[in-house]
């Protein structure tokens, strides 16, 4: 009789537990090795590796299928050189430019602005601040330098080129170009 | 102003002299003389106002006043220039208007300042007129604003809410001991009332025995038959319960690594979801931004300068951005990347289990969701949790119910035809268009 009543004590504050209880903690599992991937996945843990991340780099020197190589280095000079002689090698339909306009307005629009003046939300709120316009004579971008700094990132601004492929840096690169010939008018 | 027109005439009047004097120590005379008879006029004639304006959309995505970012911190920058390295605002002129060509020139201070930042080229301003930066050296002039005393505002209003929670705890004890005090008061009646009936010789009433109310009820047998079936029931019910919650994990709400708030960065800032999960997109995973791109806002942003609660505190989101820092071994003094970095032991939340497969990109990108669909109001939220039961039945229900966005939809433009034409209807479900199929999900 103890034996039982302990066994429906159990349950009751099972029943409760799912109901108010901890939410830190996960649930429990009806068979747990029907959930679990047997195989590694993205964000996993792994004991192969010294840092015990499955998210793994391209082995160095190697460049992944469907990926190609960026020739200009990182450095004022390759600044320069992508600003004289490098251009957009992807002709883009109207398609295209809606596209792209929903990527700059995503991954560029927060700082720069939706018409690129440098008036972001992030610099309307004064979060960041120092956002030049696509227009600023100083810097007189070009669909090269544009591509390079995406690519690289520039003084504060970060490197893109994790979060857009080569396509969608193209893409955005003629947007901005688009955008400064509207602020230059 | 008169004071000062006059003290800067001097000025230019003994850097004359100065040229023409040898003695080396004449020179430390004067030296000493200027600086401390001049130090007060450097950027007075332009106008702080235009200048911190100049300043926020010119200078500031590089430099801070106080604080070393890109380049150089500036307040006092041409007194600290013209004290330590005998520049004039000439020279400053020159090199905010094109420093590369200052450098090429083999400037010495040029190239060492250069060389100091990393070889961060400044942009060049040939835009901005003399005026324009005579105002901006008129704000980097400027002494810094002493913090208002919000530290003794903050202590007053902890104050009274504290003697509140202490009259609080005191009342409650009062009242405790008063109901003590009672309870100790009727037992002492009752007992003395008794002892006085037995003195005057009252006897109490005896009761009659009855059958007691549980026999009658164990007796009765169709009662009995009717408690059993109620009871199974009942239990049978809470079982079910119980049963189609496991693995169910809504409302998870883990305690992360880093205190990442929801409700800032996509609320108050209207981040898009897509800019940190850039993968879902194009993926299965919504991937967990890697700490660069976090990097690509809080290299500028160091502190935390919204709203703040009690819990939640401008130090305690602070003490946050340094945990980022210490994990992507970012050097906020030096402003530069030490290397040694630790991953992010995030927390997983939306888990389905390997026996389901879910696409990312099939949502996001071919049907066009909005990531709240599922993942509920996540801007409102300052700890994440997990919205939606993430149940078969619940993936099922809005197969059935959804309509499937065909207008600009290139995925389905053959398909839908042929399924409208079979089905005879006008709007395709997402259920109608295979959504319902075991193999889908489950292979």
């Amino acid at each position: 009789m103890i034996k039982y009543s302990y066994k429906i004590l159990l349950i009751f504050t099972i029943f409760l537990q799912s109901c108010w209880g901890d939410k830190g903690a996960p649930n429990y599992e009806y068979m747990p090795n029907m959930y679990k991937s047997l195989s590694y996945e993205a964000y996993s843990e792994n004991q192969i590796f010294e840092d015990e991340l499955s998210a793994r780099l391209p082995v160095e020197g190697t460049i992944p299928r469907g990926y190609s190589l960026y020739e200009y280095e990182d450095t004022n000079e390759g600044y320069d050189l992508a600003k004289k002689e490098l251009s957009n090698p992807f002709s883009f339909v109207q398609k295209d430019i809606l596209k792209a306009k929903e990527l700059y307005t995503v991954h560029c629009g927060i700082c720069h602005g939706a018409k690129g003046a440098g008036q972001g939300i992030l610099v309307k709120r004064e979060k960041i601040l120092g956002v030049p316009s696509y227009a600023d004579p100083g810097r007189a971008i070009t669909s090269g330098s544009t591509y390079h700094v995406i690519y690289y990132g520039r003084n504060s601004m970060g490197s893109y080129a994790n979060q857009l492929n080569e396509k969608e840096r193209w893409m955005v690169t003629s947007y901005v170009m688009k955008l400064k010939s509207d602020l230059s008018k | 102003m008169d004071s000062k027109v006059f003290s800067l005439k001097i000025t230019i009047k003994l850097f004359k002299k100065l040229t023409k004097l040898n003695s080396l120590k004449s020179y430390a005379f004067y030296l000493i003389f200027i600086t401390s008879f001049v130090s007060n006029s450097y950027g007075q004639e332009g106008d702080p106002v235009a200048g911190k304006a100049l300043f926020n959309t010119n200078c500031a995505s590089c430099h801070k006043l106080d604080r070393k970012m890109t380049g150089p911190a500036l307040r006092y920058v041409e007194k600290r220039l013209a004290e330590d390295e005998g520049l004039e605002r000439e020279w400053l002129y020159k090199w905010i208007r094109n420093s590369s060509s200052l450098i090429k020139s083999g400037d010495p201070y040029a190239v060492k300042i250069y060389e100091e930042y990393n070889k961060a080229a400044m942009t060049a301003y040939p835009q901005l007129t003399n005026t324009d930066i005579d105002n901006i050296l008129a704000y980097t002039a400027q002494d810094k604003a002493v913090p208002k005393p919000t530290a003794v505002a903050s202590n007053l209003a902890v104050g009274p809410s504290n003697g509140i929670g202490l009259s609080d705890e005191i009342i409650l004890g009062v009242f405790t001991l008063l109901f003590l005090l009672l309870s100790i008061a009727l037992v002492v009646v009752t007992k003395t009332l008794k002892t006085l009936a037995e003195l005057k010789g009252v006897k109490p009433k005896e009761k009659k025995k009855t059958k007691p109310i549980w026999k009658a009820y164990l007796e009765n047998q169709f009662l009995m038959l009717c408690t059993a079936i109620l009871f199974l029931l009942v239990s049978a019910y809470g079982f079910y319960g119980w049963t189609m919650q496991v693995g169910v994990n809504q409302g998870y709400m883990p305690v992360q690594p880093i205190h990442y708030s929801h409700k800032i960065h996509s609320g108050d800032n209207k981040i898009d979801c897509n800019y940190c999960h850039s993968s879902a997109r194009v993926s299965k995973h919504s991937g967990i931004p890697s700490l660069n791109i976090c990097m690509n806002c809080h290299k500028s942003i160091y502190e935390y300068n919204g709203e703040t609660t009690e819990e939640y505190t401008k130090e305690f989101y602070d003490a946050e951005i340094q945990k980022l820092y210490k994990a992507v071994g970012w050097d906020d003094e030096a402003q530069e990347y030490t290397g040694v970095t630790y991953p992010v032991k995030w927390v997983r939340i939306h888990n389905l289990p390997d026996f389901a497969y879910f696409n990312h990109s099939q949502h996001v990108n071919v049907a066009g969701i909005e990531c709240q669909t599922c993942h509920g109001p996540v801007e409102e939220m300052e700890i994440m949790y997990q919205h939606s039961p993430l149940t078969m039945g619940w993936c099922i229900n809005c197969h059935r119910e959804t309509n499937v966005k065909i207008k600009d939809n290139e995925y389905y433009d053959r398909i839908h035809v042929e399924l409208s034409k079979k089905y005879g209807v006008e709007e395709l479900t997402a259920a109608q268009m295979g959504g319902l199929e075991c193999g889908k999900c489950h292979y």
